[in-house]
């Protein structure tokens, strides 16, 4: 009998987190392709809130385990708790979201199971209960192709790689006994401090729209964001933007910064430098609007404009609104 | 108190990387060895740790691989490490992030530490958990993507403000603890003249399998859990389609070319 998928389910505030609907579909392709059922796997506190909604998925089981202990996130407490829904669930394959928590978590779990890990993968793939992945290295110069030799192989994954689910069915929630001790949860997240405000981040948007220091200034970013605004995109920057104070640190798109996988980059401004082009390099679609004919950018994008970002970033913006109606 | 920063060698930012013959290797032809960026804040942060504590605080680089790392040994010794660990031997050769995790866990292990910081991920294989794999292995907690680092009075705990998708979270950690460190910690010092000259003649301790309580079956290939089957270039994106015209001409086809052609808006 094949062995089960695992999703682990990110949760916060109590809901679920769009990549972890992603990972359902990774999940049933793989299903399709090698056989097994798909599970959730959700932990910690908002773990029964947010089974709700994830019960309805199409899946299995979910699977939840919280402990008083669980109440904030700790790797180590998470770990702990994840790998006994492993064993219950007799997982083969367990997906991560590629976030701050699942790659987080991903790495110590695999640790303490014994399990392959794969980060930040492109394209997997299952046959005879092996999994099989691709993953961009050497800052995305290189993708390679990788496979598990354990028994149990996990796996984190970008977003927006795949359709989220959506399902109106009602899963079985399986409670699983967790015996976790003050010595599992030695870090521990005691405050959380929001720092963006209203949009997604970058590492999460479908699309982005980002500037370097051709902007000129911090207040020349409203532009960026008056044409983000129009498609629902997170604002991003250059490192040359950020040094220069335009924007945060949290905003900073490439070496050094986030790597960023959306439907839709708009680079405004930004000359491409091999610094910048790790970052952005595997969005789907990539535009480039910038004064200079020759700058790099231009060899990475799929439509370029060659113009003045002042006079034609307030035009796309006009066009964008017409088409949003 | 003793911190052990870990410190990978890694092609330098700019080096083309090329798939070796085999398929399954990278040429080393060209390509310029550095310390992963990320691995410097970790340097400077034991640095400043050590200035700000004053008193009984000795800062260890460590860093596993062929002989070409001694060179970022050297690099830290020059900003201003106290001693150099190289972690080495014929067996760990084709270990992946988990086998070489399982090492240089029993190498800090063998020198003891208070604090291990490390760079939030290596630049070459981009795997980003070989730190925190260390950490279960060595059963201390863990602190990831750090831009901020503070350490209780008594030298017992530490905070650590750690970034996440639109917010920060601020971790409690009980020491020892494994720290990766993101850009916006520190600013990284350059090495001095003096420096420099000193860490030249400082001997490196060399560690290898013997000197680990693991068996050559838990290390390199076949400690492994992951086979690399081959290497792949990127895929050619086809070539630019420029949008003529003036900006409001611009602006239109490119607005109808990603609702029509891209379908992404």
């Amino acid at each position: 009998m094949a062995k089960t998928i695992l999703v682990f389910g990110e949760v916060r505030n109590g809901a679920l987190k769009p990549i972890t609907r992603e990972l359902v579909t990774a999940a049933a392709q793989l299903a399709q392709a090698g056989g097994g059922a798909v599970a959730l796997g959700l932990v910690g506190d908002g773990a029964e809130q947010a089974a709700g909604d994830a019960k309805a998925l199409p899946v299995a089981k979910v699977y939840t385990a919280t402990h008083a202990l669980l109440s904030s996130y700790s790797s180590q407490g998470y770990a702990v708790a994840l790998a006994a829904i492993v064993q219950a669930a007799d997982a083969g394959v367990v997906l991560f979201g590629a976030t701050a928590m699942g790659r987080d978590l991903a790495a110590r779990a695999s640790a303490r199971c014994g399990a392959a890990l794969f980060s930040d993968c492109t394209e997997l793939g299952l046959s005879n209960g092996t999994l099989r992945v691709k993953r961009p290295v050497y800052s995305g110069k290189v993708v390679a192709e990788v496979e598990s030799v354990a028994p149990v192989q996990m796996a984190t994954i970008r977003p927006n790689i795949f359709a989220p689910a959506t399902g109106s069915g009602s899963a079985d929630v399986v409670a699983v006994p967790v015996q976790i001790e003050e010595k599992h949860v030695r870090g521990r997240v005691k405050e959380v401090v929001q720092t963006a405000t209203g949009t997604r981040d970058i590492t999460e948007a479908e699309i982005i729209v980002a500037g370097g220091r051709s902007l000129k200034s911090a207040e020349n970013f409203a532009l960026l964001e008056d044409l983000a605004k129009t498609v629902g995109a997170s604002v991003g920057a250059s490192r040359a933007a950020v040094d220069a104070g335009y924007r945060p640190h949290s905003a900073q798109v490439g070496q050094t910064g986030k790597v960023v996988n959306p439907k839709l980059y708009i680079a405004v401004g930004i000359s491409g430098a091999i610094q910048h082009l790790v970052g952005m390099r595997t969005s789907k679609v990539i535009v480039a609007i910038n004064k200079d004919e020759n700058a790099p950018i231009f060899q990475k994008a799929d439509y370029g404009i060659v113009g003045d970002l002042f006079e034609i970033v307030p035009k796309i913006t006009e066009e964008f609104k017409k088409l949003r109606g | 108190m003793k911190i052990v920063v870990l410190v990978k060698s890694v092609p330098d930012t700019e080096s083309k990387i090329k798939i070796a013959a085999d398929g399954v290797s990278i040429d080393p032809a060209g390509i310029k060895f550095v310390m992963n960026p990320y691995d410097e804040y970790a340097v400077e942060e034991g640095l400043r740790i050590r200035e700000r504590l004053k008193s009984d605080v000795t800062v260890v680089a460590v860093s596993m691989g062929p002989d070409r790392v001694v060179e970022v040994l050297r690099t830290a010794l020059a900003m201003g490490a106290d001693d150099a660990v190289h972690v080495n031997d014929p067996a760990f050769e084709g270990g992946d992030a988990h086998a070489s995790a399982r090492v240089l866990a029993e190498a800090v292990r063998l020198v003891g530490a208070d604090l291990v910081l490390g760079g939030k991920q290596g630049i070459d294989d981009d795997a980003a958990f070989t730190c925190a794999a260390i950490a279960e292995y060595l059963d201390i907690p863990q602190a990831q993507i750090v831009t901020e680092l503070v350490l209780s009075d008594d030298r017992s705990r530490a905070t650590a403000r750690r970034r996440v998708e639109g917010a920060d979270e601020m971790v409690e950690l009980v020491l020892p603890a494994m720290i990766t460190c993101d850009k916006g910690l520190n600013e990284p010092r350059y090495a001095s003249l003096p420096g420099i000259m000193k860490a030249k003649k400082k001997e490196i301790r060399k560690v290898g399998l013997a000197d680990l309580p693991l068996k050559p079956e838990q290390v390199g290939a076949k400690g492994s859990a992951t086979r690399l089957v081959k290497y792949h270039g990127l895929p050619e994106r086809p070539p630019v389609k420029m949008i003529p015209g003036d900006a409001a001409a611009q602006a239109k086809e490119l607005a109808r070319l990603l609702r029509e052609e891209a379908k992404v808006i």
